[in-house]
């Protein structure tokens, strides 16, 4: 296959990708955008293994058949709550992926034709740098985040005094590797440059909490996709920039939404160290005292049984507890006894982008009952019942009203406009950013305490 | 999903190809003619970096045009993509001659192909289960 042949596999397997994405604008389409996308990967492969330089196929295919195994027996097996930490697991791939096809690159530049040993040249050598800096960063800042998310490691953030600055002298020893890198052209230089890497990811994300994972992942996501692109430089490799660039940008974008969701800075969000176990404000202890008005699962069925109108609230505690299922046998039954019942998906409930949404997709909840944040707020205050469950901060009307708190000018949902909400909680322990919530002291809400999945089973008998 | 729908969706994407393959068309005739006018040495990183900055370009675009409902097939499906990595773990996998590039390729080409079919997989699995409203 000759070099415009090749070229016009990766523009047609470029083009392929992008209609992969595109397809993700409506559900409908995004079943056939998905195999849009297996199709450009085959053509990607395909027009490589056609290359003059690839000359013999047994390890190729024997990799492929060990890891395409590997992948499918995961994919097929992983359950849809473990989404978060899969995702986190395969970016670290991702990034482990692109270290190694630059230390390919490195130690057999011939087969990539950008030099030879000890001479390869210096743009490519640049470029290499980069991907394996970031693709090194994604693979241990992944690791953590996995560990994090599985709960290997606790979600808390973890901080030191001194962190920032040695994060800073790291990123600058990496810059002072890749210049060492160029004049001495070494394999020492070039594996201290993956270890110093490796490092930096893993300091970055250990000082960032559970419940900023969102951001986390979109981040990782948009790293592996640099990462990529950087090794597409080095291969001159069109296809793989272009790629690189769609989800870079893509990783980039969510981060940004995942942000605005909080009302946060990147910044403030990648420094890390919100929402600890110190963070709970004085005043927290005598609010426990103010009375809360607690009911059964009895007493919210007779509530709901009576109401037309009832929207749910699912958070990470509903993931947690595995309710969405039980969610979904209590909204049959509102709904055969002619309730109205929607759901509201605030942009960061759960631990990923759109965990919500998949997890009630799971439980077969129809995509067209389940609305974001800004398209259903203002129905609220036509809701005779509001069913929060497992979720807390993003609920907080002190976020509109108290400029003290640290969450204010936080998107919330206006649950507390409905006639009544009915809180599913284990306690009355504050939420991720360590604030009371004001709605549990309200005349208009009912507490229910208990596992989300029990509770909700049992207003499902209670309903009858 | 129907065969019918199948198809209607595959016939609207196509369409949207051919709107995509016009205008990169159209992009690529300019760049060319950029480079034309630098004359004949034109640098290699060069086109490839324009390259780079479109495709930014087009991913700002496509991706906010994403349903917020999915954002996490995109981002499994990213992921998957983000695997065409491999063709630098083939082209090191693929000489003869067995040296340390090649066992650093072999290993690039298995996770990538972990990320591959995994990512795909569950993407195609997730995006099965958004179903809409069953008709009364």
């Amino acid at each position: 296959m000759g070099a415009s042949m090749s070229g016009t596999a990766y523009l047609i397997a470029s083009v392929l990708f992008i209609l992969a994405l595109r397809g993700l604008s409506s559900p409908e389409s995004a079943r056939t955008g998905n195999l849009f996308g297996v199709a450009g990967m085959v053509v990607a492969v395909l027009a490589t293994l056609a290359d003059p330089g690839v000359l013999s196929f047994g390890m190729i295919i024997l990799a492929i058949l060990i890891g395409g195994s590997v992948g499918t027996v995961i994919a097929i097996k992983i359950n849809m709550t473990a989404l978060p930490q899969l995702v986190a697991a395969f970016h670290s791939l991702v990034g482990l992926a692109a270290v190694f096809v630059a230390a390919a690159a490195f130690y057999n530049p011939q087969a990539f034709a950008i030099g030879v040993p000890g001479g390869i040249k210096t743009a490519s050598l640049i470029e290499m740098s980069l991907g394996t800096a970031i693709g090194a960063v994604t693979f241990s800042g992944s690791v953590i985040a996995f560990a994090k998310l599985q709960g290997i490691m606790s979600g808390k953030p973890i901080v030191f005094p001194g962190q920032h600055k040695l994060n800073a002298a790291l990123g600058a020893l990496i810059v002072l590797l890749t210049v060492a890198l160029i004049f001495s052209q070494s394999g020492s230089v070039f594996w201290l440059l993956v270890l110093f890497s490796f490092l930096i990811g893993f300091l970055l994300i250990v000082p960032i909490g559970g419940a900023d994972m969102p951001v986390v992942i979109s981040m990782l996501n948009s790293y592996s996709g640099w990462a990529a692109a950087g090794i597409g430089f080095t291969l001159s490799n069109p296809a793989l920039i272009i790629v690189g660039a769609l989800v870079g940008s893509s990783g980039a974008i969510l981060s940004y939404i995942m942000c605005k969701g909080m009302n946060r800075s990147i910044v403030n969000v990648l420094l890390g160290g919100f929402g600890g176990e110190t963070a709970g404000p004085a005043g927290a202890a005598g609010a426990r005292d103010r009375g809360v008005k607690s009911g059964s699962a009895e007493d919210a069925a007779f509530l709901m049984s009576n109401a037309s109108k009832i929207i749910v609230v699912p958070g990470y505690g509903m993931a947690v507890a595995q309710a969405q299922h039980a969610l979904r046998e209590m909204a049959d039954k509102l709904k055969d006894a002619g309730c109205e019942v929607k759901y509201a998906i605030h942009p960061v409930a759960g631990r990923m982008p759109g965990h919500m949404n998949v997890l009630l997709a799971e439980a077969n909840v129809p995509y067209d009952e389940v609305f974001e944040l800004e398209e259903i707020n203002h129905e609220f205050a036509t809701a005779d019942v509001a069913y929060v469950i497992g979720a807390n901060d993003v609920t907080n009307p002190a976020a509109k009203t108290d400029p003290k708190s640290p969450i204010y000018g936080m998107p919330v949902l206006d649950v507390e406009k409905a006639k009544a909400v009915l809180f599913v909680k284990r306690s009355m322990a504050s939420g991720y950013a360590g604030v009371d919530n004001e709605l549990f002291f309200r005349g208009n809400t009912m507490m229910l305490f208990g596992d989300a999945k029990k509770m909700t089973e049992e207003i499902v008998v209670a309903l009858g | 999903m129907d065969i019918s729908q199948v198809v209607e969706h595959a016939a609207r994407l196509a369409a949207e190809a051919a709107k995509l393959a016009a205008s990169a068309g159209k992009l690529a005739s300019e760049t060319a003619g950029l480079a034309g006018q630098q004359g004949a040495g034109a640098d290699p990183f060069l086109s490839l970096f324009t390259v780079f900055v479109l495709a930014c370009f087009v991913g700002f675009y496509v991706v906010w045009s994403v349903t917020p409902a999915l954002h996490s097939p995109l981002m499994s499906v990213t992921n998957a993509i983000s695997s065409v990595i491999v063709v630098g773990g083939l082209l090191a996998a693929g000489p003869q001659d067995m040296n340390f590039a090649k066992v650093t390729g072999f290993l690039a080409v298995t996770l990538a192909s972990v990320n591959i079919f995994g990512g795909f997989i569950v993407t195609q699995r997730m995006l099965g289960m958004f179903k809409k409203k069953a008709k009364k």
